[in-house]
C-alpha cells in the first residue's frame, strides 16, 4: 500500500515541488552564466580566496601533460595533499594522499602509489577522464582536509558533510550528511547516506531521513540523533551566506566540510540543490523563500543575512 | 494574475484556436474524416522515373493503368517541371506522355496515380476481346519439353481453367519432372517465367497474356511490377499467378500494364528506370469522390503534406507521430514524475517498438543494454578517455546485435532478427549514461530511470501505434498547433508531480498526528 497525500496538503506544509524549484526559483534567481562558477572549482575556489572564504588551500595547478611531467618536485614536497579535477562531478577522479614513506604515496587504505603512479592519475584528469562529457581539464593539488571526529560515531566510514541551502544570501535550511554503509561511505542521498536536518539557529540535530523516509536512527551505529550538535555553526552559516557574493546565485546550496584545525571549509556550492532537506527537516522550504522574497535586502551584509536566517528560521525544540 | 503568464495563455489559446479551426474546417467543409475505420482505402501509387537525358528531345511514354481487378482511378498527378504532358489512351494500354525539346543530366519524373477499390463492384466483365494465341519461339529440344508438359496437363483436365491449374501445378511441382527443368533453365529467376507460361497455353489453343502489376502494401518504396497471367476462358478471364496454380487475383492487386507493350520507353536518354512506392490512406467513400474537385481549389490541401512525393508522405507519417511521443515524455516528467534516462531516449525507443512490436522491443532492449553494461564496467577499469570509450560501446552493441540476430535465427526465433530497428548509438548512448549513473548514484537509481524510461518508451509506443491517433496526426497536421499549446502550458506548470505526493508523505502524516 502506497501512501500519499492531496496536493493542497503540501501546499499547505510549504513543501516546494521540483517543478516549482526548476521554473521559479532557479529559472529566475540563478543566472546560466553563474553557473561555470560553481562547475568548475578551480574557479570557485578562486573567487572564494579572493572573498576570504575558508576553503581548503590551494596549493598547485597541473594544467598541461609537460607540467604534470614536471611536478614530481613540488609533490616530493608535500606530506599529505588531495588530487582532484576541477570540472569533476559525482566524487569521481579525487586522490587523497594521507602519509608519505620514503618515496612511497599512501593513500587512506593503506596502499602504496610511487610518483609515477600519481602522474598517470594526474594525466588521465587533464585528458578530460572526469570530467562532464570528456572535456579537457585541469587537475588542482589541495591540502588535505583532516576531518573533525566529531562525527565519528554517526557515519559509517566516509565523510560527513553539512549542506546549507542559501537564497538571496540567507541561509534558509541546513541538513548534515551521513554515510551509510549502503551508502558505501559516500555522503550521497541517491545512494542511500543519511540526511539530518538542523535547527538554523543551533546547529542541532532534528529529524533524519533516508531514502526519502524519516528514520529515526543510523541505520548502521544505531545511534539516535537528537542529541547531536554540530559545531562551529555560526562559522558555518556564515561560510555559507559569503558564498552568495562569489557566485551571485540566488538559489544554492553549500557543501561545507570540517577540518580538525582550520574549522569549516567551503568544499563545493550546487547551482541545484535537491529537494530531500525538507524532509529532513519536517518542514517545507516555500514558506522561507517567500518571506525572504518579500523581506529580504539585497544589501544586506553577512552578519546581518545570518543573524536574519538564526532570529526567523529556528526551529523550537519539540 | 502575471503578465508573462497571461501572455502564454493567450498564446496558447491562440494555437489552440488555430489548430481546432483548421481542423474542423477540413472535415466540415472538405470532407475529411475525423476517425478512422468504415473507410475506404485510398492508394497513391507513384512511380518515379529517371534517366540521364543527352542533350536531345526528350520524349518519355509510361505505361499506366486503366482500372481492372475492381481498382478506380479517382486522380492523376504529373509532377515535372519543363515537360509537357499528354494521356494517350489506346485500346490495350493507357500511356502517359512527356517530351521536351532539349534535356541534359539526369531527370526525374513524377507520375502520381490514386486509385480505389470499390469494394461493391461486380467481378470485372470482359472488356478486351481475347487476343490471338501468342507467337510461340521455341524450338528444339525445349518445343519438345514443352509439348510433353501440355499434353500431360491436357490428359488430366477438361476445359482451359483445368488445364492452366494442371499446366502451373506441373511447372511449380517442388521435384520438377525433366522436361520442367529445361524450361526452367529458360528463365532468369528461379521458375518459368510467365511469358513461357503464356506460349505453353498458346501451343495448347488457350489464349492468354501476361498482365503487370503492384501488390499494393502500405509504405513500401521501390517496389517493382510483378507478372500474372490472364487467361481467357469462354467467356470469361481468368487470373493465375505464374507461382501458384491458385486462380484469381488478391484484392491487392492493381493492374498497371496489360498486353505486350512496354512498361517504360524513353527516348533521348539512357539508364532509365522506374521505381514505386505505395502508400495507403483510410479516406470516406464520400471525400474520395470530393477530393478531386473541392479539393484542389483549397489553398490549404495544395500546401499540405498530400502536395509531397509519396515517399516522403510516408516519412512523414512516422515524423508526425514523434510530437505525441515528447508530449508524453514531458507530461510524465512534469506531471507524474517519473525519471528517465536521457530527455528524449523513450522516444527513439518507441520509434523502434514500432517496427519490432513492444513485448520483443522490450526484451532485446533489456537483453542488449544489461549486455553492455556487463561489458562497459570492463571497460571501466581500462581507464579510456570518453570518446573512445563510447566508440567501444558502439563496436560492443553491434557485436551484441550480430550475435544475437545469428543466435536467434539459428533458434528460429525470427523476431529477434528486428534488433537492427534499434539505433545502435542511442543503445550506447544509453549504456554509457545508465553506467556513469551506476558509479555515481548507484543501482537503485539505474533502476528507477531505466524502467522509468521503458515505461516512458511503452506508453508512448502504445499511443503512437493507436490507429485514431496515427489518424489524425497524419491527416490533421494543424493539430501539431495545438500540442505546441499543450507543450506550453505543462511548461510552465510549477505544481507538484504525483510522484512527489508520495515522497513528501511523510511531511504531511508527521504533522496530521501531531495535530492528533
Amino acid at each position: 500500500m502506497i501512501n500519499w497525500c492531496w496536493p493542497n496538503q503540501l501546499r499547505a506544509q510549504g513543501i516546494m515541488g521540483m517543478n516549482e524549484r526548476n521554473s521559479w526559483f532557479i529559472g529566475r534567481y540563478n543566472d546560466r552564466r553563474n553557473y561555470p562558477l560553481v562547475d568548475n572549482k578551480l574557479k570557485t575556489k578562486r573567487l572564494a580566496e579572493d572573498a576570504h572564504i575558508a576553503v581548503p588551500e590551494l596549493i598547485g595547478v597541473i594544467r598541461t601533460q609537460h607540467e604534470a611531467s614536471k611536478a614530481g618536485s613540488l609533490l616530493n614536497s608535500l606530506n599529505d595533499f588531495v588530487i582532484k579535477p576541477a570540472q569533476g562531478s559525482g566524487g569521481k577522479g579525487i586522490l587523497v594522499i594521507v602519509e608519505r614513506d620514503g618515496e612511497y604515496f599512501l593513500k587512506p587504505s593503506g596502499e602504496r602509489l610511487t610518483l609515477l603512479d600519481i602522474q598517470r592519475d594526474v594525466s588521465n584528469i587533464l585528458g578530460g577522464l572526469y570530467s562532464l562529457g570528456g572535456k579537457p581539464d585541469v587537475a588542482m593539488i589541495e591540502a588535505r582536509v583532516e576531518f573533525d571526529p566529531v562525527f565519528a560515531d554517526y557515519s559509517y566510514e566516509g565523510v560527513p558533510d553539512v549542506r546549507v541551502i542559501t537564497f538571496l544570501g540567507y541561509p534558509v535550511m541546513a541538513m548534515l550528511r551521513l554515510a551509510t554503509h549502503t551508502s558505501d561511505g559516500k555522503a550521497n542521498l541517491h545512494q542511500g547516506a543519511v540526511g539530518v536536518g538542523l535547527d538554523l539557529a543551533t546547529g542541532r540535530g532534528l529529524n533524519a531521513v533516508q531514502f526519502d523516509r524519516p528514520i529515526r536512527h543510523h541505520p548502521d551505529t544505531d545511534i539516535t540523533f537528537d542529541q547531536l550538535t554540530v559545531p562551529h555553526w555560526e562559522e558555518i552559516l556564515h561560510l555559507a551566506a559569503a558564498c552568495y557574493e562569489v557566485t551571485e546565485l540566488g538559489y544554492m546550496g553549500c557543501d561545507i566540510v570540517l577540518d580538525k584545525n582550520k574549522g569549516p571549509l567551503i568544499l563545493e556550492m550546487n547551482a541545484r540543490p535537491g529537494l530531500a532537506i525538507q524532509i529532513a527537516n519536517d518542514c517545507g522550504l516555500n514558506p522561507r523563500l517567500k518571506q525572504l522574497e518579500k523581506e529580504g535586502r539585497r544589501r544586506a551584509s553577512v552578519k546581518e543575512r545570518v543573524a536574519y536566517a538564526v532570529r526567523e528560521f529556528s526551529t523550537p525544540p519539540s | 494574475m502575471h503578465r508573462e503568464k497571461l501572455q502564454l495563455y493567450l498564446i496558447a489559446l491562440l494555437l489552440i484556436a488555430l489548430g481546432t479551426g483548421l481542423t474542423l474546417y477540413k472535415h466540415f467543409t472538405l470532407d475529411f474524416p475525423l476517425l478512422p475505420g468504415e473507410r475506404q482505402q485510398l492508394w497513391t501509387i507513384e512511380a518515379q522515373i529517371s534517366f540521364q537525358a543527352q542533350n536531345k528531345p526528350v520524349m518519355v511514354s509510361l505505361a499506366r493503368p486503366s482500372g481492372g481487378n475492381g481498382y478506380q482511378t479517382v486522380q492523376e498527378d504529373f509532377a515535372s517541371s519543363g515537360y509537357g504532358f499528354a494521356l494517350k489512351e489506346n485500346e490495350t494500354q493507357n500511356r502517359a506522355q512527356w517530351t521536351k525539346r532539349l534535356a541534359d543530366g539526369k531527370q526525374t519524373i513524377y507520375y502520381r496515380l490514386q486509385a480505389s477499390r470499390l469494394d461493391h463492384q461486380p467481378p470485372v466483365t470482359p472488356l478486351t476481346t481475347a487476343p490471338e494465341l501468342a507467337a510461340v519461339d521455341l524450338d528444339g529440344p525445349v518445343m519438345t519439353a514443352a509439348r510433353a508438359i501440355v499434353d500431360e496437363a491436357q490428359q488430366q483436365s477438361a476445359d482451359n481453367q483445368s488445364l492452366t491449374v494442371q499446366l502451373l501445378q506441373l511447372l511449380n511441382n517442388p521435384a520438377p519432372s525433366q522436361d520442367v527443368q529445361v524450361l526452367q533453365n529458360l528463365s532468369s529467376g528461379s521458375g518459368v517465367d510467365a511469358e513461357t507460361i503464356v506460349q505453353l497455353l498458346a501451343l495448347a489453343k488457350i489464349p492468354a497474356r501476361v498482365i503487370k502489376g503492384i501488390e499494393l502494401e502500405d509504405r513500401r518504396r521501390n517496389q517493382a511490377l510483378v507478372s500474372r497471367i490472364e487467361v481467357f476462358s469462354e467467356n470469361k478471364q481468368l487470373y493465375f499467378d505464374p507461382a501458384h496454380s491458385v486462380e484469381g487475383l488478391s484484392e491487392n492487386f492493381l493492374i498497371w500494364q496489360q498486353g505486350g507493350t512496354s512498361l517504360l520507353d524513353v527516348s533521348g536518354g539512357q539508364d532509365s528506370q522506374v521505381r514505386f512506392s505505395t502508400l495507403v490512406n483510410d479516406t470516406s467513400a464520400r471525400t474520395l469522390a470530393l477530393r478531386s474537385a473541392k479539393a484542389e481549389q483549397a489553398t490549404l490541401i495544395d500546401f499540405s503534406i498530400y502536395s509531397l512525393p509519396v515517399a516522403d508522405q510516408n516519412a512523414f507519417k512516422t515524423i508526425l507521430l514523434v510530437p505525441i511521443g515528447t508530449l508524453i515524455v514531458v507530461f510524465l516528467r512534469v506531471i507524474v514524475g517519473i525519471r528517465t534516462s536521457g530527455t528524449f531516449m523513450p522516444i527513439l525507443m518507441a520509434l523502434a517498438f514500432i517496427q519490432t512490436t513492444l513485448l520483443t522491443g522490450l526484451a532485446i532492449f533489456i537483453v542488449v543494454v544489461s549486455i553492455g553494461l556487463w561489458i562497459r564496467s570492463a571497460l571501466s577499469n581500462l581507464n579510456l578517455l570518453l570518446v573512445a570509450r563510447i566508440s567501444s560501446v558502439v563496436i560492443v552493441v553491434i557485436g551484441i546485435m550480430a550475435t544475437l540476430s545469428i543466435i536467434s535465427f539459428k533458434l528460429g526465433l525470427e523476431q529477434v532478427l528486428t534488433v537492427t530497428f534499434f539505433p545502435m548509438i542511442i543503445l550506447a548512448w544509453t549504456i554509457e549514461r545508465m553506467s556513469i549513473l551506476w558509479e555515481e548514484e548507484g543501482a537503485r537509481e539505474v533502476l528507477t530511470q531505466g524502467s522509468g524510461s521503458l515505461l516512458v518508451a511503452s506508453l508512448a509506443y502504445l499511443l503512437m501505434t493507436n490507429p485514431l491517433v496515427e489518424h489524425l496526426t497524419f491527416n490533421f497536421p494543424e493539430l501539431l498547433l495545438v500540442m505546441l499549446a499543450i507543450n506550453l502550458l505543462l511548461g510552465q506548470y510549477t505544481g507538484y508531480r504525483l510522484t512527489e505526493l508520495v515522497r513528501f508523505e511523510p511531511l504531511v502524516r508527521h504533522k496530521g498526528q501531531s495535530h492528533d
